[in-house]
């Protein structure tokens, strides 16, 4: 037997033509079509050979690769693997690829099973001795284990791992341990029993009685009640309806959708046929950024192995329903991730967002009721589906349930996707799973939302993060990018990049966003240049408040939140840069002075002679000065200075 | 038109049969996009692929001459298969039977060999019509310039009928009419044998109207067509030709014959805006103002009258159309006294029944559609309504026949000949307004890459047409717009003076000449 | 559902048809709201944002096209923010517009100008980038200044959901977004066939007629509504007027039959009227030669050639062509010239042509 497709003998009566509810059921725990105990086993050897555990002969050696990944050499890590098992005769060891771990900064990771030891930065020159000591004696590759940036302590388990410690994995619970491009391997680890459960035991109305019980909201950023949205959809009247899966993820920084969609594709399909299902949708659509080749390969491929499998296509498990899905590339247009802009995408138009109402739910694609949700929301219905609405809703806070995945970046030493439950900290995503700031300096703000988010202080590390909580303060979830900042980073010198990029991704309609964001960031621009004046923090805040409230969408009534919230908690910064022409961060080179400590300056000359414009003056043994007029600032002097006498202020 | 033209917009089904709407009438034009975008069906049936074709559901792509034979088939599909209004046939028309037996033998098929049209793209265009809730047939000259023009309408009626797509909203039978006030020109007797309204001639009662109104005896006899005052003349029979802002010499069919008949009249007066290639030949010419120097009326396809209003005074010592009329009628003895257009509308409002409500008062406000009896009608938006003009609507047994020339060996070719959007009739105005003439300067040769590729002629090169009544030189443009053996072009050009090769041969009834075939042969010119 | 709404617009009750847009229910209250974008006969893309008001209950401030009358509904058309958001808009957009009113063909029918003025906006806010393109003028009709472009989009729609022809199209994004030609292409290697419809929904400079230019201000034409003389469709347009001469045509939005749409023949065919060509004094052959003649000599000419040759030939010697181009008051006297005077049913014209 090749796959969980293939019959186990000729007394099996199911196959995708022949649909029947007990399909799955059949397949993994089966047969029960018929009785059988050679039939069983035949099963069971298929099922161990994915659930592997200590008890079993059966090991698995799971090498990372997600795009992550691979960019750093895992394919050359899977081929040498792969190679190397073989070539030392050890059976009973699977060599597998996985989706992405989430923990990139780390890769190419290598997992091994069921013992379930982690190795980072795994090159293909580490395979031999990875399996000549980890695989044929059991003993771990030290060097390659990870070490814990606060303790300094390594790590033997994924388990230990302070990263994945204090994560919730639910919807990543699959990514970087089941191979993405298998789909029994999904259904082996529990994948489609949600939709099954669906199908065959609930009625449309009550699967969405079922996700309006568990509290999910929208995970794309808007944070919308998900059941509501379905519950619109299908109450709208239209003879044609449509899901759509919003897979443009453009926040800069952000990439869960990518991990899922690479690490574990079916979850998503399987919400969407669910989905399907409650609004009365028989066609779907997936809207995935082209960047994302990876992530449409492996949905492609998903999307074939459920066709194969009678998931995908007519009569699913002889429900009556039938669903087809497609994929729609897209060219990367950051507010093609707005839902409208996203539709007229779909439909062969300019992503340009359409007024809302009416809502897609209404009127959608080609003017049809049209569901739609992102990657991650979707792929959290399977697990609703599968244990049910509260036992979902038990987790997270009063209005936000469930967990939330973030893309943590910036200055922390441990980056990667983190999915936490909802409720959880700041300071515990930075500090704990983060591992704290990098070379231990000082925490200053975190982004969160991408750059329609905001900019919160350290006051806010303690805040517990929720949709509500997070509006509150300033910010939003958005799609969960999580940007740390140290003392380094420069507030003004943020909110202009963050502006930079909405104003290259406006798309030109309506006014405020078009001319606005341009004209904000032209005053941010003159202020980290040095050239800010009396009236230019009141201009942008009345531009942003403008913008903010007159925009036609979401990108545009968002772009000033980078504004808005570094002038709420860092406006001292925006007046240093305009009344003492100085940047506190010393970012702004424009805004930078060099200066020489006469405690450390020891008269050596070193700094005077390599000054390229000769602006240091000073006798030898005596304490130099750097004159401000002349002096060019390009740093050769403090990168010269043996005692450490210059700095920048 | 029996509708108007915002009445397009609400058909479900439109069947544009010989008129390339977009170049003729383009603003009208955007009523049948509009009834498309709203999901009208759209059936173009024009030999070239006309712009129109590129929105429609079927281009029925016929052979030029062969629209009796289409229309014929239609109705044989519409009641073989028991499509047509039983009703509406019963209650409102009569001389079915007569219809029945015409078009028992133009099957699909035979229709096919000679139209070039698949058999079941007929009977589907046949059927969709007929299952129409509205079905509306628009038509213009590409249906009436033949010597079976009149049969082609009564064809088209006959369908209509069939159907009872006639005499409700939306949904009727809508020849566009091509000038601007042509309407108003046949509502006004601007023609042989009718007064003001259609009134007959040869009717003593109406005569005796006109001569009561009018003071002095009038003629019982019915006048001479155009193309027949031309034949007058040659022959010496008509001495003397009025010819009031008309430039026959282009516009009308074999020039060369047109020219000669000019020229035989004893006495030639042209009233014109500009030195026509007719007031060349004129002894006397009369300086006319132009539309924007004058009031009056201009009465448009959907038979709405509407305002024409004086903008700038006369240009030089030019005099309006009517100004000179009246100088001319007054020197002749038969006084005239109108103080302005507004006072000789009153009189038209006396004698034409249709213009009887229609006052310049009411026109300040809005157009007014005839007929319009009296000023307290609203004037009319469609025609036929729960009743024909004459009573019952009379199908008429109409047979298919070929046109007057037909291609042959010494002229292989069938010549075809319109217009362009962006000139007017014989160019007299519009190749004096400089941004027209800059867009489009020249009239070329529409030829299939087939028939070019024959005569070894690209884009641009030049041709000799030669037909039995003249030869023209003229470009080629190769386009896969026209069908194999086809070729096309406008008349507003002098240059290339397309009605030196056009037929005089007339349709018996209406007269109108057969300016949409005739054979030519073509040679390249070195 | 009833189909009629209540809703309050600044303090006033107003009751509408259910499903009209707040902008309609303010403007059949007589509360004006500035639109750039808007247009009645065109879909509501609420891109402008000018329109937008204070709605209690909603978050931001919604553009009133956009936006559907509901029963209830407390509308503010002219809140301390909303002005301070329409000035805002302005300003954005006077930002990146030429100063050069003085000299713009729009001046005295400029939306944006007629705004900037109502609201006191004078255009000093921001000192930042201007687009600059090229001025488009490949063509006789239509001159595009895209510099002028405040991309309200009507060119775009009027050409796409009017014309269908979509001419025009966004292109570029953000700050950069133009209504273009197909590749960007001037319109004259388009495929635009001038009908001109996009000048006449312009709201700003960006679209002129270039023959308009520099005949005079917007104040100075006389606007004389007339029927066009070239098809049979009946189209109704302004000939402009200034000093005697006719200077241009524009649309007529009450025209029945045509609303603003029009052809390039009726927008841009008018200057036949003033062409040296024209006739301005009878003319008599003599000697093979044309002479100028007065109306009298000529007129008592062609009067005893025409009796001379009843009397001599009969009436039906004689014929006359009248004209579909001359009016239906022209038209009756030519019939009755031939038949009461002439004597004739001679009388056709070129119907059939």
């Amino acid at each position: 037997m090749e796959n969980l497709m293939t019959a186990c003998c000729s007394e099996c009566t199911h196959s995708p033509s022949q649909p029947c509810p007990d399909y799955i059921k059949c397949r993994t725990e089966g047969p029960i079509c018929h009785d059988s105990e050679a039939c069983r086993q035949k099963r069971q050897q298929l099922m161990d050979k994915v659930q592997v555990s200590p008890d079993k002969p059966h090991r698995r050696v799971l090498v990372c690769a997600g795009t992550g990944c691979i960019s750093s050499g895992s394919r050359d890590v899977y081929n040498r693997m792969e190679a190397a098992v073989k070539e030392a005769g050890i059976d009973d060891c699977e060599v597998s690829i996985t989706g992405c771990h989430g923990f990139c900064e780390q890769g190419p990771i290598v997992i091994i099973e069921p013992e379930g030891i982690f190795y980072g930065g795994v090159g293909a020159d580490d395979v031999e001795e990875i399996v000549e000591k980890q695989l044929k004696n059991g003993e771990p590759v030290e060097r390659l284990l990870y070490t814990e940036p606060t303790s300094g302590e390594k790590d033997k388990y994924y388990r230990d791992i302070m990263f994945y410690k204090k994560q919730e994995r639910m919807v990543l619970k699959n990514c970087g341990h089941i191979n993405p491009e298998k789909i029994d391997e999904y259904i082996i680890t529990g994948g489609y029993r949600g939709l099954v459960k669906a199908l065959t035991e609930y009625k449309p109305e009550e699967v969405i009685e079922e996700v309006k019980t568990s509290g999910l909201r929208g995970r794309g950023g808007g944070g919308f009640p998900t059941g509501l949205k379905w519950q619109f959809t299908a109450q709208a009247e239209g003879d044609q309806k449509y899901v759509v899966c919003n897979a443009d993820e453009g926040d800069p920084g952000a990439f869960m959708d990518r991990s899922i969609l690479e690490g574990n594709p079916h979850s998503v399909i399987e919400g969407m046929i669910i989905a399907g299902y409650a609004v009365g949708a028989n066609e779907g659509y997936v809207y995935v950024r082209a960047e994302y080749p990876l992530a449409i390969k492996r949905l492609e491929i998903a999307i074939a192995q459920a066709e194969q499998y009678g998931i995908l296509g007519d009569n699913i498990f002889d429900s009556g329903f039938s669903f087809k899905l497609r994929i729609k590339a897209g060219a990367g247009a950051f507010v093609c991730g707005e839902e409208t802009a996203l539709l007229n995408s779909i439909q062969g138009e300019r992503g340009m967002p359409r007024v809302r109402p009416p809502f897609p739910a209404n009127k959608g694609l080609w003017g049809k009721p049209t569901l739609l949700n992102n990657v991650e929301t979707y792929a959290n219905v399977p697990i609703i589906m599968e244990h049910g609405g509260r036992w979902y809703a038990s987790r997270g806070t009063e209005k936000s349930k469930g967990t939330k995945v973030f893309a943590l970046t910036g200055k922390v030493n441990n980056t990667g996707l983190a999915e936490v439950p909802m409720g959880i900290t700041l300071r515990e995503i930075i500090f704990d799973i983060g591992g704290g700031i990098k070379e231990g300096k000082q925490f200053k703000a975190v982004q969160i939302g991408g750059p329609s988010g905001g900019c919160l202080p350290a006051e806010k590390l303690d805040l517990p993060i929720d949709y509500d909580s997070l509006i509150d303060a300033g910010a939003m979830m958005g799609s969960g990018g999580l940007v740390v900042m140290d003392e380094t980073t420069c507030m003004v010198d943020l909110a202009r990049f963050f502006l930079t990029f909405t104003q290259n991704e406006s798309c030109g309609k309506c006014t405020p966003c078009r001319e606005g964001t341009k004209r904000m960031l032209e005053i941010l621009t003159r202020i980290t240049e040095g050239e800010g004046k009396e009236g230019d923090i009141e201009t942008l805040e009345r531009l942003a408040k403008s913008v903010k409230n007159t925009a036609l969408c979401g990108l545009g009534q968002t772009a000033p939140n980078p504004i808005l919230s570094t002038l709420r908690y860092f406006r001292d910064e925006y007046k240093a840069h305009i009344e003492k022409k100085w940047c506190p961060a010393g970012v702004c080179s424009a805004l930078t002075v060099y200066k020489i400590d006469p405690d450390k300056c020891k008269g050596c000359t070193k700094c005077a002679k390599v000054c390229p414009v000769s602006a240091i003056k000073g006798e030898p043994k005596e304490v130099h000065e750097i004159d401000p007029e002349v002096c060019t600032k390009c740093g050769t002097c403090m990168e010269n200075c043996k005692f450490e006498a210059i700095y920048k202020g | 038109m029996t509708n108007s033209i915002h009445e397009i917009a609400g058909a479900d089904f439109i069947l544009a049969i010989g008129t390339n709407t977009t170049e003729t009438h383009p603003v009208l034009s955007l009523q049948i996009r509009k009834a498309v975008k709203e999901g009208a069906k759209l059936v173009v049936a024009d030999p070239r692929r006309i712009e129109l074709a590129d929105i429609a559901d079927v281009h029925i792509q016929h052979k030029a001459g062969s629209d009796m034979a289409l229309l014929n088939a239609m109705a044989h599909v519409i009641i073989e298969e028991d499509l047509y209004n039983k009703e509406f046939v019963k209650e409102r028309t009569e001389g079915f039977e007569e219809v029945v037996e015409a078009v028992k033998e133009c099957t699909p098929e035979w229709a096919a060999g000679i139209t070039g049209v698949d058999a079941d793209t007929i009977r589907e265009v046949a059927r969709g019509y007929a299952r129409a809730e509205k079905g509306t047939i628009l038509y213009t000259m590409g249906i009436t310039q033949h010597i079976c023009g009149t049969d082609n309408v009564l064809a088209i009626a006959n369908l209509a009928m069939l159907t009872g797509h006639i005499g409700r909203e939306n949904t009727g039978v809508n020849p566009l009419r091509g000038q601007n006030n042509v309407q108003g020109a046949c509502d006004m007797g601007g023609l042989p044998n009718v007064y003001p309204g259609y009134q007959r001639v040869d009717d003593p009662a109406v005569r005796e109207k006109f001569e009561k109104a009018w003071g002095v005896k009038l003629s019982p006899k019915v006048g001479l067509t155009v193309g027949e005052m031309m034949d007058n003349a040659l022959a010496g029979k008509l001495k003397g030709l009025f010819v009031i802002g008309e430039n026959p010499l282009i516009s009308d069919p074999d020039s060369n014959h047109v020219i000669e008949g000019m020229k035989k009249l004893d006495f030639l007066v042209v009233q014109d805006l500009f030195l026509t290639e007719t007031a060349e030949l004129a002894d006397v010419v009369l300086p006319a103002a132009s539309f924007a120097e004058k009031d009056g009326t201009f009465t448009n396809t959907e038979r709405r009258v509407q305002r024409v209003r004086k903008a700038i005074e006369p240009i030089g010592d030019s005099k309006p159309d009517w100004e000179i009329i009246q100088m001319l009628a007054n020197a002749m003895g038969y006084p005239m006294n109108y103080s302005s257009p507004e006072e000789i509308m009153k009189e038209i409002n006396e004698v034409t029944p249709q213009y009887g409500g229609i006052t310049y008062e009411r026109l300040e406000k809005q157009g007014l559609q005839w007929p319009c009896p009296d000023t307290d009608h609203p004037g009319t938006r469609f025609l036929h309504e729960g009743k024909f003009a004459r009573g019952k609507g009379k199908f008429h047994a109409v047979r298919y026949v070929d046109p007057d020339e037909t291609p042959d060996q010494e002229y292989p070719f069938m010549l075809s000949t319109g217009r362009r959007l962006f000139h007017y009739h014989t160019g007299s105005m519009s190749r004096r307004a400089e941004g027209l003439e800059t867009v489009y300067p020249e009239e070329y040769l529409e030829m299939n890459p087939q028939d070019a590729e024959k005569l070894g002629v690209q884009s641009g090169d030049r041709v000799k047409v030669t037909s039995r009544r003249g030869e023209i030189e003229i470009p080629v443009r190769v386009t896969e717009r026209i069908q194999p053996g086809l070729v096309f072009a406008s008349f507003h050009f002098r240059e290339t003076w397309v009605n030196k090769l056009t037929n005089s041969a007339r349709d018996p009834k209406a007269k109108i000449p057969e300016y949409k075939v005739c054979a030519v042969k073509i040679e390249k010119v070195s | 559902m009833s189909d009629k709404v209540t809703l309050t617009i600044d303090g006033q009750q107003v009751t509408v048809p259910a499903g009209t847009t707040v902008l309609q229910a303010a403007r059949m209250a007589g509360i004006e709201i500035p639109t750039l974008c808007h247009d009645p006969e065109l879909t509501s893309p609420g891109a402008c944002r000018l329109c937008v008001v204070e709605i209690e209950g909603m978050r931001n401030l919604p553009a009133s096209c956009v936006t559907t009358a509901g029963d209830g509904m407390v509308v503010r058309t002219n809140s301390p923010d909303v002005i301070e958001a329409r000035k805002t808009i302005i300003e954005l957009l006077l930002a990146n517009h030429p100063e050069d009113c003085l000299t713009c063909e729009r001046t005295g029918q400029c939306r944006l100008q007629e705004y900037a003025y109502h609201y006191g906006v004078k255009g000093d806010t921001f000192h930042g980038e201007r687009k600059q393109f090229p001025i488009d003028d490949s063509n006789p009709f239509i001159v595009r200044d895209m510099n002028k472009c405040i991309r309200c989009g009507k060119c775009v729609r009027v050409c796409e959901e009017v014309q269908g022809r979509s001419i025009y199209s966004f292109a570029y994004r953000g700050f950069d977004t133009i209504p273009a030609t197909a590749m960007d292409t001037p319109l004259a290697e388009s495929e635009c066939v001038f009908c001109g419809s996009c000048v006449s929904v312009c709201p700003t400079g960006a679209l002129t007629e270039k023959m308009m230019h520099g005949v005079g201000r917007s104040w100075e034409l006389e606007k004389v509504k007339t029927t066009c003389p070239y098809c049979g469709v009946g189209c109704n347009f302004d000939l402009n007027v200034k000093d005697g001469k006719v200077v241009g045509v524009t649309s007529n939005a009450e025209a029945e039959v045509n609303g603003r749409a029009l052809c390039v023949k009726g927008r841009f065919g008018y200057n036949f009227i003033h062409h040296p060509d024209r006739l301005t004094k009878p003319l008599i052959k003599k000697n093979g030669e044309f002479q100028e003649a007065t109306w009298e000599e000529a007129i008592n000419l062609v009067a005893e050639k025409f009796k001379e040759i009843k009397q001599e030939h009969g009436p039906d010697a004689l014929a006359v062509f009248t004209s579909a181009r001359c009016t239906n008051e022209e038209n009756y006297l030519a019939n009755k010239f031939a038949r009461a005077v002439l004597g004739t049913n001679n009388i056709d014209h070129c119907a059939r042509l």
